[in-house]
Order: C-alpha cells, then sequence, then structure tokens
C-alpha cells in the first residue's frame, strides 16, 4: 500500500518535472530568439502553464482531491469558481510579499506580478489540487502533525522548497556581476522553478526514507 | 537581584572586545598625524648659511611643466621590446617612449615609478602631491569634504603665482577645491566609461598648450586605468587606448617649448586581472617618463641612474626644478640625474645635484621634528639614530661651504642615505599593515563572540559568585607580565600586546573553566542551528561582499522581514497559531492537556499578526528615508533628509513641517497613551512629572525651533535677531529640559500609585467584589459613578457594623499598588522615549517620520516576541525568562535597519556634520561636544535600540496571558492573577541570570557583526573597494558595537536602579510588626495590586480612618485625579 503510494507519487512528480523541461524545450523549438533570459515571461508563462494542466490532469486522473459531499453540478461550479478565485488572491497575496520584500511598487509590476503567478502555480495550485478551496485544511496542512497523507507531505515539501528557492533567488540580484540572470526578477523565478524540482525530487525520496516515522491517520 | 554579577561579566566581555577592535584596528588602519604647517619662500631652514631662506632662492630650471597622469600606467606598458613580433594587446603599444630615450638620451629618461599601498587613485594623488605616504586615516583631515589640507604641491605652486590649470579626472577637483587656474574636471564614476574623459581633455589640451595661459598643465586619462577594470589589460581595447595614448604623448612633445618639462606618469599599476588598490609589485610599479627639448641629463652611463623611482620623490624634485618651496611633509628625495653635477655647472640655472640634496635633507628634517613633536609613532631609538646622521651630514657639510669646496661625492651618498633612511622609518610606521596586530585581534574578538555564546546559555552558572575572579585576575597578572618583560627586554612598553596577552590569557581560561563546568550534554552545536541564527550568518556574511555592504540597508531589511515571517510560519508548524479543533478521537489525550483557551489562542494570533502587519508595513515605509551611497547608481536620496529651510516649495515645506510634528506628536501620545493604559501615570513622582509635562514640552520646543530653522532668512528682516537667538537657545532648552527628565528618571524611576484599599468583602458575600475597574475601556465617569454607589454602600456597611469584623482574619486591609506590573519597562520605556527625543532633535526635521516609525517597528518586535512567547509558552518548557535568539537578532537587525532608515550610510561622507550645530550655529570651541553629537546623531538607532534591549525580556510579562506562567509558577495559589513584571522579583536569581542572559546575546549579535567586518577588513586588505567599503564599514561597525555595549549597560543599570527602588518601596510597605505580604490582584487585566495584610492594630487604625471619611474623600479626589490622567 505504502509503496504504490509512494511509487505513484514519484511518477505523477516525473511527470510534472518533464513537463517543465518540456515547456522550456518545445517553445526553443517553435519560436525564433526564444531564450530563457530574452524572451523571459513567454518562458516563465509556458512553464507556469504546463504546470498546472499537468498537475490538475494528474490529480484529477488520480483522484485524489477530496472527496466531496455534494456532487451537483451547480455545487461543482461554485468550487471551481473558489478555486479560481483563490488562485488569483495567492496571485495578489505573493505579488504584494514580493513587493514588501523590496520589488520595485511600480516599474516592473508586470514582471512581479508574473513571478507570483508562477509562485502561485507552483504552490497554491498544488493546494487546490489536493485540498480543494479550504483554507483550514491549508492552514492544517502546513503543521507538524497536520498532514494526513503522502501526498499532503509531498506538499508540504514542495510548497516549502518552491518558496525558499525563489528566497535564495533573490540574493544575487544586489551583485555587479552583470550577468543576464541578475535582472529582476529572472533570477527569482529560475530560483522557484529550480526549488520546485528539487521539491518533486526529494518527496519521493525522504518520505521513503521516513516511511516508517510518517503513521497518517485514516482520511 | 544581584546586580555585580551580572554587570561584572558583560563589562569583562565589552572590554574583551574593545581589546580585540583596538589591537585589529591597531595593526589595519594606520594612523599618521597631518602635518598642517606649510613651507613658504621665506622658510629659512636650520641650520642655515643663508639669511634669505632657502627655497625659492635661485632662478628655476624650468618655467612651465606638463604633467600627464595615465591612470594605471603600469611599468610593463612602457617598456618597447622591438623582438617581440608578436606582443599582447598591452606589449610595445607606446614606442614614443622609447624612441625618445634612444634618439635623445640626454633629452628623456623612462623609470619605474614605485608607488606606496594603498594603490587607489585618490590616495595616489595624494601622495605624489604632498610627497608624503598617506594611510587611510590621515588625523587632522576633515572627513566631511576629501579636500587635502596638507602642504601640497598644487598649494605651492599656487603661492608661487603659477598657474596651474587642471583636466580630466574629477576626483582633483574635489582633492584642490579652488586651487586651480583653470580646471576642467570630467566624472570618473562610470568605470564603464573608457572615452568621456580621456575625449574631455584631447579636446582641450591642445588648444591651452598653444595659448600662454598656464605654467603648469596637469591632464590625469582615466581610460587606460577604466578598460582594466572593465576588460583587463589583456585585451583588444586596451592596445586601442595605449596607443591613443602614444598619440596624445607625441602631439604633446610636439608642442613643448624650451623652458617646459614633460612628466608623464602612472600613478599605479594593475594585477592580470585589472584591479588595483594592493600592495603587489604588478599594482604598484607604474611608470614614469621625463622629457624636455633642452638637455635635461648626463650623458647616460656618466652617474649612477636609480633603477626604481619611489612615487615621493616626485614631489621635491618638481618642486626645485619649477622653483617652488617643497611642501613641508614630503618625505621624498630629488631625482639626482636631472640635477647637473658637481662642479659641471653646464647648465645655465639650476641647482647642483649637492645644493639640491641639502635643501631636502634640511626639509625632511625639519618635518622629522616638527612630527615626532606632534606624534610619537615613530620608535624613538631609530629617531635618535636619525638625529645623528643629520647632525654629521649638516657639520660636514657647512664645513665644505665654509672652505669654499664642493662636497664630496661620500657626502652626497651620506645625505642620499639619509633620505633613504627617514623614508623607511616613516614607511614602517604608517603604511603597512601590522599581520600580527591584525591576526590577535581577530583571534580576540572571535573568542570574545564564542564567550558571550558560553556566557548566554550557561548564565545561571556565571552569575555565581567568584565564577570570574580566576579569569580577570590572571588576565590582570599576564597583562603585567607581558608589560614587564617588555620593559626588561624593550625597554619601553607597547600597551597593544599587554592588553592583547591579558584578554587572551583571561578568555581562554574562562573558557576552559567552563568547559569543566558545564554539563557535557548542553553543547551540541546542532541546537545553534536555529533559522535565527542562520539570518544572523547570512547577516555576517552579506559584509564580506562590497555589493551587499552598498546596498546593506535592502540587505538588512530583507533579512528582518524574513526573520519575522518566519515567527508565524514557526508556530504554525508546531501547531500552535491555530486553536486545535475541538477534541476527538484523533489525538491521544495526554497531548491535549497542555493548550490554551481557544479564544486566547485566537486573540493572541490576531495580535501577532496585526503587529506583524505593522512591522512589515514600517519596513517597507522606512525604506523610503534612506540615503544613497555613490555606489548605487541611479539612486535618490530621500527627500526628507534635506533640512526643511533648504526646501525651495513653499507648500512643500508646509506639508513636510506638519508630517514631522504630528509624528513628533504621535511619538509622544503613544508613549503616553502605554504609560497610561498600565496605570503608571497614577502617582505623582517626578517621573510621572517628567512623562505628563517634559515630553509634551520638549515636542513643543522642538516644533517650535523647526519652525525657526525651516524659515528663509530673509522673510522676517525685522525678527532676525530673535530668530539668531531662538537658534541657539530653543535647542539648548530643549536639551535641558530632556536632560533635566533623564535625570529626573534616574532619581525616582518608580511609577507606581500605592493606595490603601479597605477590606472589600466587608460582610462575606453580602456585597459584591468591586470591579468597576475591570476593564480600562470604562470612561472614569461611569467609573466614578460606578463608585460613588459602592463607596456609599460600603460607608452604611460598615456603619452598621462598627468595627465587629476587624478580627477577621480573611478581609484584611490591603495596600494597593497601580502601575506595579509595568514597574520595570515603564521607566525604561520613557528613558527611551525622552533619549529618542534628544536625538532626533540632532536630525533633520523630515527624520521624526522615520523615528515614529522605529517607535512602531520596536513596538511590534515586542508584540511578536511577547505573542509568540505567550503562543508557545506551555510548549517549551523552558525555565526562567530566556529570551530566543529569534527576537534577540529581529532586535539588533532593526538596529541595524533604522540606523539606514535614519539616512546614515557607513561612509564618511555621510556623516551627518550639522548635528554638531544643533544649538551651537556659530560652532564649537573644542572638540568633544561636537564629536559627541556627531556619535549621537550618528548612531541614534543604535542607542535606542541598545537601551530598550532590556524590554525583550520584559514584555511577554506585560503582554501576559493570565493562567500561562502562573500554571507553572510553584507557589501561585490564585492562578488568576495577572502579576506581570512582579513575578520576576519572585525569583531574583532568574531575573538575573535572564536579564545577563539577553545582554550576552545582544552583545554576541553585535559582536559577530564585528567579527564578520573585521574578517572583511582582513580578507580582503587587497580588495579594489578596501578603502571605499570595507574599511569605513569596520570603523562604522566597530564604533556602532562601542556606542551599543556602552547604551546596553545604560538601560541594564537602569533596571537595576528600578529594581533597588521597587526594593526600597517594599520595605516602605512592610510595618515592621507584619508578617504577611503577597502579591494580589483583583481580576483585573493591568493593574497589579499589592495587598497587605496587616495586623489588628494597623487595621483598626485604617478602619478609623475610614469611618472618619477621611478617605473616602482622599479616594474620591484621588480617583477623580486619576480619571483626569487616565483618559
Amino acid at each position: 500500500m505504502w509503496d504504490v503510494e509512494i511509487r505513484g507519487m514519484a511518477s505523477a512528480h516525473a511527470i510534472v518535472a518533464s513537463s517543465i523541461f518540456l515547456a522550456t524545450v518545445i517553445p526553443a523549438v517553435f519560436l525564433e530568439n526564444f531564450s530563457v533570459y530574452g524572451s523571459h515571461m513567454v518562458w516563465l508563462y509556458s512553464v507556469a502553464g504546463s504546470v498546472a494542466v499537468v498537475n490538475i490532469a494528474v490529480f484529477w486522473l488520480l483522484g485524489i482531491s477530496p472527496p466531496t459531499k455534494k456532487n451537483t453540478l451547480s455545487f461543482k461550479i461554485n468550487r471551481l469558481f473558489r478555486s479560481c478565485l483563490y488562485f488569483l488572491l495567492s496571485c495578489l497575496f505573493y505579488h504584494t510579499v514580493v513587493v514588501l520584500y523590496g520589488a520595485p511598487l511600480l516599474e516592473t509590476a508586470l514582471d512581479t506580478f508574473s513571478l507570483a503567478v508562477l509562485l502561485s502555480t507552483f504552490t497554491t495550485l498544488r493546494c487546490l489540487c489536493i485540498l480543494g478551496p479550504n483554507i483550514q485544511a491549508w492552514i492544517r496542512v502546513f503543521s507538524r502533525d497536520g498532514a494526513l497523507s503522502v501526498w499532503d507531505t509531498s506538499l508540504q515539501i514542495t510548497t516549502g522548497c518552491s518558496l525558499v528557492g525563489a528566497w535564495l533567488g533573490a540574493f544575487p540580484i544586489p551583485l555587479d556581476w552583470d550577468r543576464p540572470w541578475q535582472v529582476w526578477p529572472v533570477s527569482c523565478t529560475l530560483g522557484a522553478t529550480a526549488g520546485f524540482l528539487t521539491g518533486l525530487l526529494v518527496a519521493p525520496v525522504w518520505i521513503h526514507w521516513h516511511r516508517k516515522l510518517l503513521t497518517y491517520k485514516l482520511k | 537581584m544581584r546586580r555585580l554579577p551580572v554587570l561584572l561579566p558583560l563589562i569583562w566581555v565589552c572590554s574583551v572586545f574593545y581589546v580585540g577592535i583596538f589591537l585589529f584596528v591597531g595593526g589595519f588602519l594606520l594612523v599618521r598625524l597631518e602635518v598642517n604647517r606649510t613651507s613658504t619662500c621665506a622658510d629659512i631652514l636650520s641650520p642655515g648659511a643663508q639669511v634669505k631662506g632657502d627655497f625659492c632662492l635661485s632662478e628655476p630650471r624650468f618655467r612651465r611643466a606638463v604633467v600627464l597622469i595615465i591612470d594605471a600606467l603600469k611599468a610593463d606598458f612602457t617598456r618597447y621590446d622591438p623582438e617581440n613580433t608578436a606582443p599582447k594587446p598591452f606589449e610595445n603599444k607606446l614606442p614614443v617612449l622609447d624612441e625618445m630615450g634612444s634618439l635623445h638620451p640626454s633629452h628623456a629618461r623612462l623609470y619605474t615609478f614605485r608607488a606606496d599601498p594603498p594603490t587607489t587613485t585618490m590616495q595616489r594623488i595624494k601622495g605624489f602631491t604632498t610627497g608624503s605616504l598617506p594611510t587611510f586615516i590621515d588625523v587632522g583631515n576633515n572627513f566631511a569634504s576629501n579636500a587635502i589640507l596638507e602642504d601640497n604641491l598644487v598649494h605651492q605652486l599656487g603661492q608661487v603665482g603659477k598657474r596651474v590649470v587642471f583636466m580630466g579626472d574629477d576626483t582633483w577637483v574635489s582633492l584642490f577645491p579652488k586651487k586651480f587656474h583653470r580646471s576642467l574636471p570630467f566624472p570618473s564614476f562610470n568605470v564603464k566609461d573608457l572615452h568621456t574623459v580621456d575625449n574631455g581633455i584631447l579636446q582641450n589640451i591642445y588648444p591651452t598648450m598653444e595659448g600662454d595661459d598656464w605654467d603648469v598643465l596637469i591632464a590625469h586619462f582615466l581610460g587606460v586605468d577604466h578598460c582594466g577594470h572593465r576588460f583587463g589589460p589583456d585585451h583588444p581595447a586596451m592596445a586601442e587606448k595605449l596607443s591613443q595614448m602614444d598619440g596624445v604623448i607625441r602631439s604633446v612633445i610636439k608642442r613643448l617649448k624650451n623652458d617646459t618639462l614633460l612628466v608623464v606618469m602612472g600613478d599605479h599599476g594593475m594585477t592580470d586581472t585589472g584591479d588595483h588598490g594592493g600592495e603587489s609589485q604588478k599594482e604598484t610599479d607604474a611608470a614614469l617618463f621625463l622629457y624636455s627639448s633642452s638637455p635635461l641629463f648626463s650623458a647616460p652611463g656618466s652617474q649612477m641612474e636609480p633603477e626604481v623611482v619611489p612615487q615621493t620623490d616626485l614631489v621635491p624634485t618638481l618642486a626645485l626644478l619649477l622653483g617652488v618651496p617643497i611642501p613641508y611633509s614630503s618625505v621624498g628625495q630629488v631625482l639626482l640625474p636631472l640635477f647637473p653635477q658637481n662642479g659641471s655647472r653646464s647648465a645655465p640655472t639650476g641647482l647642483s645635484q649637492a645644493e639640491a640634496l641639502w635643501i631636502n635633507v634640511k626639509q625632511v628634517n625639519r618635518f622629522l621634528e616638527t612630527y615626532s613633536n606632534m606624534a610619537k609613532d615613530i620608535p624613538p631609538d631609530s629617531l635618535s639614530l636619525l638625529r645623528a646622521d643629520f647632525s654629521n651630514i649638516s657639520s660636514q657639510y657647512l664645513v665644505a661651504v665654509q672652505e669654499g669646496r664642493l662636497p664630496s661625492p661620500d657626502l652626497v651618498v651620506s645625505m642620499q642615505n639619509y633620505l633613504t633612511s627617514v623614508r623607511e622609518t616613516c614607511r614602517a610606521s604608517w603604511a603597512r599593515f601590522n599581520p600580527f596586530k591584525m591576526a590577535a585581534g581577530l583571534l580576540i574578538l572571535g573568542l570574545a563572540c564564542l564567550l558571550c555564546c558560553v556566557i548566554s546559555e550557561l548564565s545561571h552558572l556565571v552569575i555565581q559568585e567568584g565564577f570570574l575572579k580566576l579569569p580577570i585576575f590572571s588576565g590582570l597578572v599576564v597583562g603585567m607580565a607581558v608589560a614587564g618583560v617588555q620593559l626588561f627586554s624593550q625597554g619601553y612598553l607597547e600597551l597593544s600586546w599587554c592588553l592583547a596577552g591579558a584578554a587572551l590569557s583571561s578568555e581562554v581560561l574562562f573558557l576552559w573553566k567552563t568547559r569543566r563546568v558545564s554539563p557535557k550534554d548542553r553543547w551540541c552545536p546542532a541546537r545553534l542551528l536555529t533559522p535565527a541564527l542562520l539570518v544572523l550568518f547570512l547577516r555576517c556574511a552579506s559584509l564580506l561582499s562590497d555589493s551587499y555592504v552598498i546596498y546593506e540597508g535592502h540587505v538588512v531589511t530583507f533579512l528582518l522581514l524574513t526573520l519575522s515571517v518566519y515567527i508565524p510560519l514557526r508556530l504554525n508548524w508546531d501547531g500552535l497559531l491555530v486553536p486545535l479543533p475541538p477534541p476527538d478521537t484523533q489525538k491521544p489525550p495526554m497531548q491535549r492537556q497542555a493548550t490554551l483557551p481557544s479564544s486566547v489562542v485566537r486573540r493572541e494570533t490576531t495580535v501577532l499578526l496585526v503587529w506583524l502587519g505593522v512591522l512589515v508595513g514600517s519596513l517597507y515605509v522606512s525604506l523610503s528615508f534612506h540615503n544613497c551611497r555613490e555606489e548605487q547608481g541611479s539612486c535618490q536620496p530621500s527627500p526628507f533628509l534635506s533640512p526643511l529651510s533648504r526646501v525651495q516649495d513653499s507648500q512643500l515645506r508646509n506639508l513636510h513641517y506638519v508630517l514631522s510634528v504630528a509624528s513628533l506628536a504621535t511619538w509622544v501620545y503613544l508613549l503616553h497613551r502605554w504609560l497610561r493604559h498600565y496605570g503608571n501615570l497614577n502617582c505623582s513622582t517626578v517621573s510621572v512629572f517628567s512623562a505628563c509635562f517634559i515630553l509634551p514640552l520638549a515636542c513643543v520646543g522642538m516644533g517650535l525651533h523647526w519652525a525657526v530653522s525651516a524659515t528663509p532668512e530673509d522673510t522676517f528682516r525685522n525678527l532676525s535677531e530673535l530668530i539668531g537667538l531662538a537658534h541657539v537657545f530653543l535647542p539648548r532648552a530643549i536639551f535641558c529640559v530632556l536632560g533635566l527628565g533623564l535625570l529626573l528618571l534616574w532619581v525616582d524611576p518608580m511609577t507606581v500609585f500605592i493606595k490603601s484599599r479597605t477590606p472589600v468583602n466587608s460582610r462575606g458575600t453580602s456585597l459584591p467584589r468591586p470591579r468597576y475597574r475591570a476593564s480600562t475601556g470604562i470612561s472614569p465617569q461611569a467609573e466614578l459613578h460606578h463608585l460613588i454607589p459602592q463607596l456609599y454602600q460600603r460607608i452604611r456597611h460598615s456603619l452598621e457594623d462598627g468595627g465587629v469584623e476587624a478580627g477577621e482574619v480573611d478581609d484584611r486591609p490591603a495596600v494597593e499598588a497601580y502601575g506595579l506590573g509595568t514597574v520595570f519597562s515603564a521607566p525604561l520605556l520613557l528613558f527611551c522615549g525622552l533619549l529618542g527625543l534628544v536625538l532626533l532633535l540632532l536630525h533633520p526635521e523630515g527624520m521624526a517620520l522615520a523615528f515614529l516609525l522605529l517607535l512602531l517597528e520596536a513596538g511590534a518586535v515586542l508584540h511578536i516576541h511577547a505573542c509568540s512567547t505567550n503562543l508557545s509558552s506551555l510548549s517549551i518548557h523552558s525555565s526562567g525568562y530566556s529570551v530566543p535568539w529569534a527576537s534577540v537578532v529581529s532586535w539588533s537587525l532593526a538596529a541595524a535597519q533604522f540606523f539606514h532608515a535614519t539616512g546614515h550610510l557607513p561612509t564618511f561622507p555621510s556623516i551627518q556634520w550639522g548635528a554638531a550645530f544643533v544649538g551651537f550655529p556659530q560652532g564649537h570651541t573644542g572638540t568633544v561636544l561636537p564629536a559627541s553629537l556627531v556619535i549621537l546623531n550618528t548612531f541614534s538607532s543604535h542607542i535606542l535600540f541598545a537601551v530598550g534591549c532590556p524590554l525583550l525580556l520584559f514584555w511577554p510579562l506585560v503582554c501576559e496571558v493570565r493562567g500561562t506562567r502562573s500554571a507553572r509558577s510553584v507557589g501561585g495559589e490564585e492562578s488568576e492573577d495577572a502579576v506581570m513584571e512582579m513575578r520576576l522579583r519572585e525569583s531574583p536569581q532568574k531575573f538575573s541570570s535572564a536579564l545577563l542572559q539577553l545582554t550576552a546575546r545582544y552583545l554576541f549579535v553585535n559582536g559577530a557583526q564585528v567579527l564578520a567586518s573585521v574578517c572583511a577588513a582582513a580578507i580582503l586588505r587587497r580588495h579594489l573597494m578596501v578603502w571605499k567599503v570595507f574599511a569605513p564599514k569596520l570603523m562604522f561597525e566597530a564604533s556602532g558595537f562601542i556606542v551599543s555595549s556602552v547604551f546596553v549597560m545604560l538601560g541594564l543599570i537602569m533596571v537595576m536602579r528600578v529594581d533597588i527602588a521597587v526594593g526600597r518601596l517594599f520595605k516602605k510597605l512592610l510595618p515592621q510588626n507584619s508578617r504577611l505580604f503577597k502579591l494580589r490582584n483583583r481580576n483585573k487585566p493591568h493593574i497589579s495590586a499589592i495587598r497587605l495584610q496587616a495586623t489588628p492594630q494597623v487595621l483598626a487604625e485604617m478602619w478609623q480612618q475610614l469611618l472618619s471619611s477621611r478617605l473616602v474623600l482622599m479616594r474620591l479626589w484621588h480617583r477623580a485625579k486619576s480619571g483626569v490622567d487616565t483618559v
């Protein structure tokens, strides 16, 4: 049972990770002048879009989302609407946080917002997929004994890694090396992506390693 | 509370830190006193044969000179090797120098020109114009501008009426303001710009040379240097640049006249990567090319040619060739090949070699005498040797002159040797790092940080009597021993090594002692790997990179924000931020015991998040008060930094003024409000007087002062005298008032209102316990309304009963003390508030907003700390009142953050010198007062946060949630009481050790930053930016630490003063015969009361008083008065 779940999660993570690579490679084939630094926004939205699509598809196919009591269409639409709203709110939230951390307020607002979208894709979207639009549950997940399944644990790890990656990504900005990736927000998006990939990689390994220690209650 | 055991370790640690800083700085920043005398033509150098003076005696050899300075013209660039068929980009690109040398050997000469470290352009310009060996700090230099005040060549040229025309690097203009006849400066800052300066010179140099409006032309080209910084020497751009220079030299030579000397020189070299600043030979070896259209040198081989010319030698040579006095503090030696040899007299004019040398020797000797009288840093034995040399030379020379014969060649050599040895002596004491001192300083500082850490972990042990006796005693002994050995072996005392010995031995002994004492399991390093210390580590690591130091204000804000966001995340991770779900079967029951009620959790969480919002908001807003370093390219200094009188737009000025005054008023209001909230304004002691009257008075005074200083000078002409008086006396009056407030606070720090309280439940259940002050929200009128019926009822009851229940044991009269719960923090906060106003007065008016943000931010950090302590108080079973690292690190980061947010920067030009003239617009006579005013201004945020440091200990108690702490206190029979800071009195031992721990941690956090910047300066001492970024940063960090540690002690002493006063109060309250005494509170949230259970005699007496209704009246009166006070 355990191994099956972990294996499933690992393969799901592999699919998500490969989607990031594909999102980097495919536009390079089809678009002229595509480069990660040069046309950064294209790359960013291609990654964000592909991660979003793959995440939603994988979790929908695997049926990870929490069971709902009502199954009516209106309830589903309401849920979908709330999910979209939460996603948008989380983008705004991240935007605010990033601005408070020192991003320019007006000059590169679009770039900053794109970073917020990317971060939301890496973190909030997965929360929405796994836990549904339920903020109480989100807060619960990010506590020590809050994880109720391996998916929750993987959510903890990937979210933490993405945010720490984005945080670390801000470090090279003040340095005077004049590299193209030091331009705001390239290093932060790259850091967030690298962190997310690390999280995807680390989560199954870590869970496998600690499977004796993890005791989940029944759902 | 134990005072000495707390203070002694801290004083000891601080002095160890000071010794470390002193040693390192002594080895790193070499100090030279500037001799502020200038040479003149009329100077008579002793021993003089002539009466007329030495310098401007004979006809100068050259009337005019062209000095082409090619920045970073390395010696290698100028060598020409015709056999080199595949030259690198920097080789063989200046053939003109070699051509001229071989074509006209008596007209041109090329030398290697050796610079003294530090090889940075500004220091080098200073070097080859003053002829001295510059050090980092030339004492006597005015820090405000870079202008060279020492005697220099440019000044001397101007003195004798030579017209000096300058073009090129704009550094010169700031170094020699108003000294040039004409100057064409071009911006030098942008390293990427290779051509602006050079093209600017090229457009002007030829017309200038062809004109007749100059005597000395100085042109400073920057292209080669910038090319090196940008591309390195091994790059085609360098070839292009050097070829351009070749062309320039050729064209200049073509235009030279016979009476003109051409000097082409580099100020320093460069490394293979194109950088400079250090002391490697590649960086120090530049080129010097001398040319004249008339014969200048004797035939090659006819005399000894120096291989390497030290940079200082140019100054006396040029001075004597052009017929100007040698600058006073030059230690250079004339370049002999440029002067005709003895007796030859072939040159029509000018001095012979011996004459030139003799003047030079006398001038250097004069300088040496003056300098050794002023400063003692030249070793006395070498000084006496030099003196003997000089008297020997002078007697020989004078004898030779009297006898009418020429000085012998031996004498010339001995004069040269004398000059060389003077130079070497000066260099040894000025221009070299002292690696041993630096290493010792580093070691002592590192150990001192470790020491702080150990003290903070083992504070309960350190506080025991006699723990420190051995280390301190041994330190003294070792220091004495080192001093003795030095006196015995060397004959003189070097203080720094004695101190180093003392500090090191006491540190080592202490560490060894604690190693034996400490429990083994406590020393796992993983315990220190908390995110708070990680943030501190990042902060320290950031000091090692020049970019991070340049953007330090933003870096600190980033880290502080991270740390404060981490706190709620961590609490959530521990499951403490949200109330646990209602008990279900999920959790084992044992885990659920220690939880707070969910309403409390919710309230604390809300408070935490609100204060986090305040913190984040004030951090963000405070970013707009930053000043700009020159390295930050497109940065605008905050508009609030300029004094109001400089704001041109009157509407904007009014707006700024209103904003400043409003924030000042808010500052005072917030303090007042806090004190009132916790019932500290009820009594009538002097400290309350200072809170109620001095604070607003000072506030009004400051508003007036700002208004006066903001008025443009020409608006009220008829009132100008009055305004002048106001400029002087208003700030002084405010200083006096605030000083009086601080003094009063020191004299009587108690803010407790003592009131005798009658028995409450006189009839058991017949009367409800008075709850009229249950909430501070009730207006005093309502309270009064509520109070009077109760009083009436009570009087009625007591009249009915007479003195019957006087013998009852349960309810005896008590003494209520209002404001006892914040007895420690209230005076400390008031102290900070008064001090803050003093410091604000020293700042530009706009900084009032920044100070308000500082107050808000400090409050936010304190509240976040208090809430997180409350929320986690049950899960972490720590003993005592330990303050976690996260809060201490945030506190220290906030201090660093507001250093920047009050418009300060760790650079010397950004020091706000205006602070010295607040209240002293005419300037000062001494130096102590202005220096201390400037220090207070510069380190104001360090000072405020250091004084307020003990608040970190008190705040969780002030904001305590009832039931959290008393649940685990042993003797808490009445767990609903909010005892607040009185809890600290319950266990003086823990209180002392917690105070020691907190201070040690704060010192550690600050000391680690000093250590980091010391490491940066030591490791990167050859870095390009060392004199621009790291050395000033080190100075500011070290002085900030010293100021912080002094004021942290002051805060600590203030707490101890309050402790003494509280002890006295308790003694006074306890009548001799009463024995039972306990702290008590009547279920009131914020007002602690002491209930004094008295003996029947006392009780009966008080009862009698009540009956005579005098007390009732008194109470009513007090109540009404406190009502006025409180709302």
